[in-house]
């Protein structure tokens, strides 16, 4: 079946869906995904993200369809013609995902365990608006603890429920879901402190947001301060294919994962003995360094390329014209011996 | 008079049980049909009859049947949606408390029409009392042979059930009302596949409204073009009403498709004319989730025309100057409603009923409702106007399952016609803190300072 896409067209089997098929092209026609994940059977049409225009149904029937449609969910149709770069409606639609989904995320990157390598951050940096329309007070969740392994902050749950279908197909006793409705709906688990399951941890690698994170990597470092390694283990829990992606700082395994394809979705499902317990570098034989699209974050301080200087307009109406203090957020500038009210900068008052 | 077909006999004493049901002619339509009729004969009975589903989205109920895939080989199932959870719609519940058996009268043959042999009534859970005497019934309808192993010695099956659901809006939308009998959590499925073809259990399956359903064995008794001859055009049969608001005579009515908005608002024998000698303000004809019409378009379409109670006189023009007949929950205001107030009411509603699966929907129905309740509470601001009118824009046509379009409608059709009343709201914050503003002073007295302000 032939499809076009942004003008680019593809030959595709039957059963294709719109996504895959664009991820087939590559490049920018790829529409974002939040839900959907390739590796897990019957994910997608949730998060809206990935929603496309249908300008030509099929050969068949050459109307265009009247909605948007989601693009991981939707299969593809001979003579099938699809706008997704290069359609303003759906650019005006991914905008609007984009916005609904940050309302009630807290706005906490500096502090989240995720940043850096956060699907929504990515999705807000090309399809977020630059303006906050959202002034209310945003949703908030207690504190759970949802086992010894993971830790769940739902207030930053997005509701793909990708971890809830991790839970029913990786796991044989299915012990968290969806609790609740609308934006009250939480992840949760039917009795606190459940999730032991040797497969459970993969939760945290389909999770795109910070919600759930690996409770023996927490806050030891940023991602990009740490090197990937590909590595092997002779693993002998069934099911695990004992390929992961090591985390390290120096010699030290800080945290790992199973390997990611470009769309940060896992190659294979890893189990919790590779993911949590084998932290020593004898546990591992380690096949050399793992590339990252040029860009990522996780490349960050690892570049020796020219960096531009990058200019900080910083509103005059939050600082109420205090321009010396202003000058001061360039600590370079800051003359050492420079008084403030008479006294030394570094002087005793100042700390 | 209006002519009626479901409610005929409702005023017989002692109707709710069998032996007076039966007496009255009761089950006739499943002797005919089972001792008659082909199956296919009773699906192009009910087609010709042109009757289209009374749950809201006005589908023609005998081409949906059409469309059930007899060729897999798989069990079909007939599911009588009896959520009824649309704010304003009490009419289903009317129908199964006081003639339980004509509910049960309409599975039976429908069912036979689908080949199920395993059929459900799923009821909301609020209804306890009438899912009793929907058990009652069908308890009665079985010792009488109407149900079980090879009724009238047809060689057909049937087990009928009663299903109560868990309370939740949604699972009246039928995809997660299928996941709720399922004994999942009633989140909506993706379409496609339809229930037509992978319903319950991933079985071939219909589902059909209550009222729907009831209409059917008037149908098979008399014949599908008589039922298309009642009503106008493609608004065929009789359409139970369910009015309330600020009227003399609030209640469920059958009136004959095509009966003006006018008749049906004025005349005793329905409405009966406005509660008091204030004005008519609004209508809002299909129940919360459709379009809200002000007082210059409630009798008159965009035309100048007189407005009919047909699927199509109430969608006039589209939303802008029209609306829907959707579930026939017909709620009147009158001067001292504030639109705003009733609109965050709404959207309250929709917000606590999302299930929560989609993000425009989750997250902006949420958001709807804060905004209303600000302006609602004399904190609006002057853009939150445009900011409603996009938000709603955005969760519209964007969603899984229409709740999300019905949680945007009524706020867009409140800002399409009752604007200056946002404005008013957010203009004289002071005035609105008192959550009976406009009962001491109606709009139309205070529309003045609006205008005012603008010079
Ligand atoms: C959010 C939502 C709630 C609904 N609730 C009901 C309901 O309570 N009762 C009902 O009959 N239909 C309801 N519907 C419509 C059903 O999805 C379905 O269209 C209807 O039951 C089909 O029956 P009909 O063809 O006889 O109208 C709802 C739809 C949506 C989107
Ligand atoms: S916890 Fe993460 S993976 Fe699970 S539903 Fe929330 S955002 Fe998705
Ligand atoms: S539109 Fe609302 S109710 Fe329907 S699936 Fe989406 S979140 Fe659920
Ligand atoms: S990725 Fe398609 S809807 Fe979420």
């Amino acid at each position: 079946m032939k499809v076009t896409i942004d003008g680019q067209e593809i030959e595709v089997a039957p059963g294709t869906t719109i996504l895959q098929a664009a991820r087939m092209i590559g490049g920018e026609s790829v529409p974002p995904a939040m839900c959907y994940y390739s590796k897990l059977k019957g994910t997608g049409g949730k998060c809206r993200c990935c929603l496309v225009d249908v300008t030509k149904g099929s050969e068949a029937d050459p109307r265009p369809m009247p909605k948007l449609v989601a693009s991981c969910v939707t299969g593809c149709q001979d003579g099938m013609e699809v706008a997704s770069k290069k359609s303003d409606r759906v650019a005006e639609a991914r905008k609007a995902v984009t916005e609904f989904l940050l309302i009630n995320h807290p706005l906490d990157c500096p502090v989240c365990d995720q940043a850096g390598e956060c699907d929504l951050q990515n999705l807000s940096f090309e399809h977020g608006k630059l303006q906050q329309r959202f002034i209310e007070e945003k949703r908030t969740f207690e504190p759970e603890d949802i086992g010894d392994k993971i830790q769940l902050h739902m207030n930053r749950c997005i509701v793909c429920q990708r971890c809830v279908e991790v839970a029913d197909q990786l796991t044989d006793k299915r012990v968290h879901g969806v609790l609740n409705r609308g934006d009250h709906s939480q992840i949760s688990t039917c009795v606190s402190a459940a999730i032991d399951n040797e497969f459970s941890g993969n939760m945290i690698d389909v999770c795109p947001v910070g919600a759930l994170t690996d409770k023996t990597f927490r806050f030891k470092s940023r991602v990009w301060f740490n090197k990937p390694f590909n590595a092997h283990r002779e693993c002998t829990t069934p099911g695990c294919c004992g390929k992961t992606t090591l985390w390290m700082f120096g010699n030290e395994i800080q945290r790992v994962t199973a390997r990611k394809d470009e769309y940060h979705e896992v190659e294979d499902f890893i189990c919790n003995t590779c993911r949590f317990d084998k932290k020593d570098v004898a546990d591992w034989v380690i096949e050399g360094p793992r590339k990252f699209e040029k860009d990522s974050v996780i490349n960050q301080n690892k570049h020796f390329g020219k960096t531009e200087k990058v200019v900080i307009e910083t509103e005059k109406g939050i600082l109420q014209g205090r321009d010396i203090d202003r000058k001061k957020i360039s600590m370079a500038e800051i003359d050492y011996n420079e008084k403030i009210d008479g006294n030394p900068v570094n002087g005793k008052q100042n700390g | 008079m209006g002519r009626k077909i479901l409610l005929d006999k409702i005023n017989v004493p002692g109707i709710k049980t069998y032996e007076v049901y039966r007496r009255e002619g009761g089950y006739a339509s499943v002797e005919k049909a089972l001792k008659k009729m082909t199956p296919d004969e009773v699906v192009e009975e009910v087609k010709t009859s042109g009757l289209r589903g009374r749950g809201g989205a006005g589908f023609p109920a005998g081409m949906k049947w059409s469309f059930i895939d007899k060729k897999s080989g798989n069990p079909r199932h007939l599911v009588c949606n009896a959520d009824e959870s649309e704010p304003g719609t009490f009419k289903d519940r009317y129908l199964m408390e006081y003639i339980p058996h004509l509910l049960i009268e309409g599975m039976i043959t429908s069912s036979y029409a689908l080949g199920a042999n395993l059929s459900y009534i799923y009821i909301r859970g609020e209804y306890m009392w009438v899912y009793k005497i929907l058990e009652r019934a069908i308890a009665e309808a079985k010792a009488a042979g109407w149900l079980g192993k090879n009724i009238l010695g047809s060689g057909y099956d049937l087990e009928l059930f009663v299903q109560i659901g868990g309370g939740a809006y949604i699972c009246g939308e039928e995809t997660a009302l299928i996941e709720s009998l399922e004994g999942n959590r009633g989140n909506p499925r993706l379409k496609p596949p339809f229930p037509a073809v992978k319903g319950l259990w991933q079985n071939p399956t219909v589902v059909n409204n209550v009222e729907t359903i009831s209409a059917v064995p008037w149908i098979i008794n008399n014949s599908g073009a008589d039922y298309a001859g009642i009503g106008i055009g493609r608004s065929t049969g009789t359409k139970l009403i369910s009015a309330s608001g600020n009227i003399k005579n609030q209640g469920v009515y059958e009136i004959e498709l095509g009966l003006s908005v006018y008749e049906f608002m004025n005349s005793d024998e329905y409405c009966g004319g406005m509660q008091t000698d204030r004005p008519l303000k609004a209508l809002v004809p299909g129940g919360s989730s459709v379009p809200i019409l002000p007082a210059n378009l409630i009798y008159k379409t965009a035309a100048g025309e007189d407005r009919l109670m047909t699927y199509e006189s109430l969608s006039d023009g589209g939303f802008a100057t029209g609306s829907m007949l959707g579930s026939g929950g017909f709620i009147v205001y009158d001067d001292r409603a504030c639109i705003v107030r009733n609109t965050w009411n709404f959207s309250r509603f929709y917000h606590h009923e999302s299930c929560g699966q989609c993000t425009p929907c989750r997250e902006g129905t949420g958001w709807l409702e804060k905004v209303l309740w600000r302006i609602e509470n004399g904190q609006g601001r002057e853009e939150d106007i445009e900011l409603l009118w996009s938000i709603q824009s955005k969760i519209e046509g964007n969603t899984i399952c229409p709740l999300g379009d019905a949680a945007s409608w009524p706020v867009a059709a409140a800002i399409r016609h009752f604007r200056d009343e946002f404005e008013y709201h957010i203009r004289f914050p002071e005035k609105v803190k008192n959550r009976d503003h406009f009962v001491h002073e109606p709009f139309e007295k205070v529309k003045h300072l609006i205008a005012k302000q603008e010079v």
